[in-house]
C-alpha cells in the first residue's frame, strides 16, 4: 500500500512538472495558438477517453452514446455563462451534473440491456438528444450556439483533466471499482457473489457522464461555437477509437488513445476523409490482430504517464512505440 | 381519410427499402450475431453502382425496363461479392473472439467504406437518372395518387421477397443457414460447410440492400456516400422492431417503420422523424426486446 501511495505522489509531481513547463513555454511564446489549442484539445479528449472507459472497458457495457452526454453539458454550461453570467467553474460543474442525471435516466432504463443492444440504445439516446438539441429554439437549432466565452485556459483544463483521471482511477482501485471489473468478467457470476450489478452499472455510467458534460462544457468555452452536428455519431465514434487504440480498460491507454488522436486530428486537419479512413482502419486491424490496445491491459501509473505526455508533447507523435 | 391513406401509399414504399435493408441485418445477427454496421454503407455501394450502370445502359440507348432489371441485377451481384469480402476479411478473423471486438470492426468496416467513397467519388451528392418516365395514376376516382415509382418498389420487393423466401426454405443453402443459425457447431458436426453457409448469408443479406439502394436512388433522385447511415440506422430499428433474426420480422418491421415516420413527418414534424425512429427504438428496447416476431431467449450460463 505505500509502495502504491509513494507512486502516486511521485505521479501527481510528475504530471504537475509537466503542468510548469507547458505553462512556461507558453507564456514564453514558444509554443503557438495552434499549439495551444491542441493542448487544450487533448485535455478535453482525455477526459473524454477516460471516462468511456470507465464505462466500456473497466464495467464491459458498451456504449456509443458518449458524445450525447457531452452535449448536454456543453449547452447546460454555454447557456449558464451566456444568459445567466454564472462563474465560469461552476457552470462547468453544474453541466456535469447535468449529464450526470441524464445518466441515471438513460441508465436506469437501458442497463438491463446487454452487449449489442445496450450500444444500440446509447447509440439512439444519443442521437434523440441531438435532435432534441437541434429542434429547440432556445439553444438555436442547427446553427447552435455561439459567442461563448473562451475563458478555459491551459490551467484549468490540465487541472480537470487530472482530477478527472485522477478521481476515476481512484475509483478503478476501490472496492466499487472492483465490482464493476467484476461485472466485466462475468456478469451472471458477479452477481451471485452478492454485488448489485443494475447498481455497480448505472453509478459507472453516470460517473462517465458526469466527466463526459464536463468536458463537453471545456469543449464549449475553448472553440467559442457550438452546434447539434458536432455532437453526433462520429464524435462517439471518435472516442471509442481513442479508447479502443489505447486499449479497452487501461486508463493509461486511454490517455495515449486520446493523445495520438488529437495529434492525427490536429495534423490531418486539411484531410478529412483520410483522417476517417485511417482511423477506421486502425480500428479494423487493431481488433484483428491486438485486441487489447496498443498497450493491453496495462495498470495505470502516473508516473509512465507522465513520460508518455511528455513526450506527446515535444512532437513525437509515435505513441505507439509504448 | 384519403390524405391519410396517401401517407399510407408513400409510408409502404419508404418501408419496403428500410425492409430491404432490415433483412441483412436480421439475416446476419440471425447466424453469427453480429450487427453489421456495415451494412447500411453496403446499400450505398449498391445504389452507387446501379447508378453507374444505369448511366452507362442508358446511353447505350436500352429500353428502360432493360436497363432497370440489367442494373439491379449488376449493382446486387457486384454487392453480394463485397459482402463476401467484408466477411472473410473483417469478421472471420474475429468469429472467436468476444462480441464487442466484432462489433467495434463492423463499426470501423462501415466508416472505411464511407470515406472511401467520399474520397473516391467526393463528398457531394449526384444525381440518379431517371430510368422510367414518372407517371401518376389515380386510385379508384379518388385524389390519392400512386406514382408509377411506388409501383415499382412494391413489385421489386415482392419479386425479392418471395425469391428469398424460396432459397431459404427449399433449397439446400437456405436449410444449411437454418442449421447453422440454430447451432453452429452442431450444424459443423453434421457436416455442413459453416464458413461458406455464413458467406452465402452475407452475400444475399448484401444484395437486397443493393437492390434497396438502386430504388432508393431511383425515388429520392440523389445518392451520396454518407446516404447509407440513416437508412441503415432505421433498417436496423426496424429489423429490432420485428425481432432481430425473424425475416418476416423485418418485413413487417420495416414496413411499419415507414409508416410512422411518413405519418410523422405529413403531420407537420418532420425534423423530429429520425427521433421518433429512434424512440421505437429504445422503446422495443425496454418493453419487449425480442421484438413482435422474435423467441425469447434464455440466457445460459
Amino acid at each position: 500500500m505505500k509502495k502504491i501511495n509513494q507512486k502516486f505522489w511521485l505521479g501527481i509531481i510528475v504530471a504537475l512538472a509537466l503542468y510548469g513547463i507547458v505553462q512556461v513555454l507558453l507564456t514564453t511564446g514558444v509554443l503557438d495558438d495552434v499549439q495551444r489549442s491542441m493542448l487544450l484539445l487533448i485535455c478535453v479528449n482525455v477526459m473524454l477517453a477516460v471516462s468511456l472507459n470507465l464505462i466500456n472497458g473497466i464495467t464491459g457495457q458498451f456504449s456509443i452514446g458518449h458524445a450525447g452526454f457531452m452535449s448536454v453539458g456543453a449547452y447546460t454550461s454555454a447557456i449558464l455563462t451566456l444568459d445567466y453570467d454564472v462563474p465560469f467553474i461552476l457552470a462547468i460543474l453544474a453541466g456535469g451534473i447535468l449529464a450526470a442525471i441524464c445518466g441515471v435516466l438513460i441508465g436506469i432504463p437501458t442497463l438491463r440491456l446487454n452487449g449489442d443492444y445496450l450500444a444500440i440504445a446509447t447509440l439512439g439516446f444519443g442521437e434523440i438528444i441531438r435532435i432534441i438539441l437541434l429542434n429547440t429554439e432556445y439553444v438555436g437549432g442547427a446553427s447552435g450556439l455561439s459567442g461563448i466565452p473562451a475563458k478555459s485556459t491551459w490551467t484549468i483544463m490540465f487541472f480537470f483533466m487530472l482530477i478527472t483521471v485522477v478521481l476515476i482511477n481512484n475509483f478503478i482501485r476501490s472496492t466499487h471499482g472492483r465490482a464493476c471489473l467484476a461485472i466485466r468478467e462475468n456478469e451472471i457470476a458477479a452477481e451471485a457473489m452478492g454485488i448489485n450489478t443494475t447498481l455497480y452499472k448505472v453509478i459507472a455510467f453516470t460517473l462517465g457522464a458526469l466527466f463526459a458534460g464536463m468536458a463537453g462544457g471545456l469543449s464549449a468555452h475553448t472553440f467559442y461555437v457550438i452546434t447539434p452536428g458536432s455532437f453526433n455519431f462520429l464524435k462517439s465514434f471518435e472516442i471509442l477509437v481513442m479508447v479502443v487504440l489505447g486499449g479497452l480498460g487501461s486508463t493509461a491507454g486511454s490517455i495515449v488513445g486520446a493523445v495520438f488522436v488529437t495529434l492525427l486530428y490536429t495534423y490531418l486537419r486539411d484531410f478529412p476523409e483520410w483522417r476517417m479512413i485511417i482511423y477506421s482502419i486502425v480500428l479494423i486491424l487493431m481488433m484483428i490482430f491486438r485486441p487489447g490496445g496498443l498497450l493491453g491491459s496495462t495498470k495505470f501509473s502516473l508516473k509512465k504517464l507522465g513520460k508518455k505526455e511528455a513526450k506527446a508533447n515535444g512532437g513525437i507523435s509515435d505513441s505507439s512505440a509504448s | 381519410m384519403e390524405y391519410f391513406i396517401q401517407q399510407l401509399i408513400n409510408g409502404i414504399s419508404v418501408g419496403s427499402i428500410y425492409a430491404l435493408i432490415a433483412l441483412g441485418y436480421t439475416m446476419v445477427y440471425g447466424i453469427i450475431k453480429l450487427i453489421n454496421f456495415a451494412h447500411g454503407d453496403v446499400f450505398m455501394v449498391g445504389s452507387f453502382i446501379g447508378l453507374f450502370s444505369a448511366r452507362y445502359l442508358a446511353s447505350a440507348g436500352l429500353p428502360p425496363v432493360l436497363v432497370l432489371i440489367i442494373s439491379l441485377i449488376f449493382s446486387m451481384t457486384i454487392s453480394a461479392l463485397l459482402g463476401i469480402t467484408i466477411e472473410r476479411f473483417a469478421y472471420k478473423p474475429l468469429r472467436k473472439s468476444t462480441r464487442i471486438a466484432a462489433l467495434i470492426t463492423a463499426i470501423g468496416v462501415s466508416f472505411l467504406l464511407e470515406y472511401t467513397g467520399v474520397l473516391v467519388l467526393g463528398p457531394q451528392a449526384q444525381g440518379f437518372p431517371d430510368i422510367l418516365a414518372k407517371k401518376q395514376f389515380q386510385l379508384f376516382g379518388t385524389s390519392i395518387q400512386v406514382e408509377s415509382n411506388q409501383v415499382m418498389i412494391l413489385i421489386t420487393t415482392i419479386i425479392l421477397m418471395i425469391i428469398l423466401q424460396y432459397i431459404v426454405r427449399y433449397t439446400k443453402t437456405g436449410k444449411a443457414m437454418r442449421a447453422v443459425s440454430f447451432d453452429m457447431e452442431a450444424a459443423r458436426l453434421m457436416g455442413i460447410n459453416v464458413d461458406r453457409t455464413i458467406s452465402a448469408t452475407f452475400a444475399i443479406g448484401s444484395a437486397l440492400a443493393a437492390a434497396a439502394g438502386v430504388i432508393f436512388g431511383m425515388t429520392y433522385n440523389s445518392v451520396d456516400p454518407l446516404m447509407g447511415v440513416m437508412p441503415g440506422l432505421k433498417a436496423f430499428v426496424a429489423a429490432v422492431l420485428g425481432g432481430i433474426g425473424s425475416i418476416p420480422g423485418a418485413l413487417v418491421g420495416g414496413l411499419l417503420l415507414g409508416t410512422v415516420e411518413t405519418e410523422i413527418s405529413s403531420l407537420g414534424y418532420s425534423s423530429w422523424r429520425d427521433g421518433v425512429a429512434f424512440a421505437v427504438l429504445i422503446l422495443i428496447l425496454i418493453f419487449k426486446p425480442s421484438g413482435l416476431f422474435g423467441k425469447n431467449v434464455r440466457e445460459k450460463v
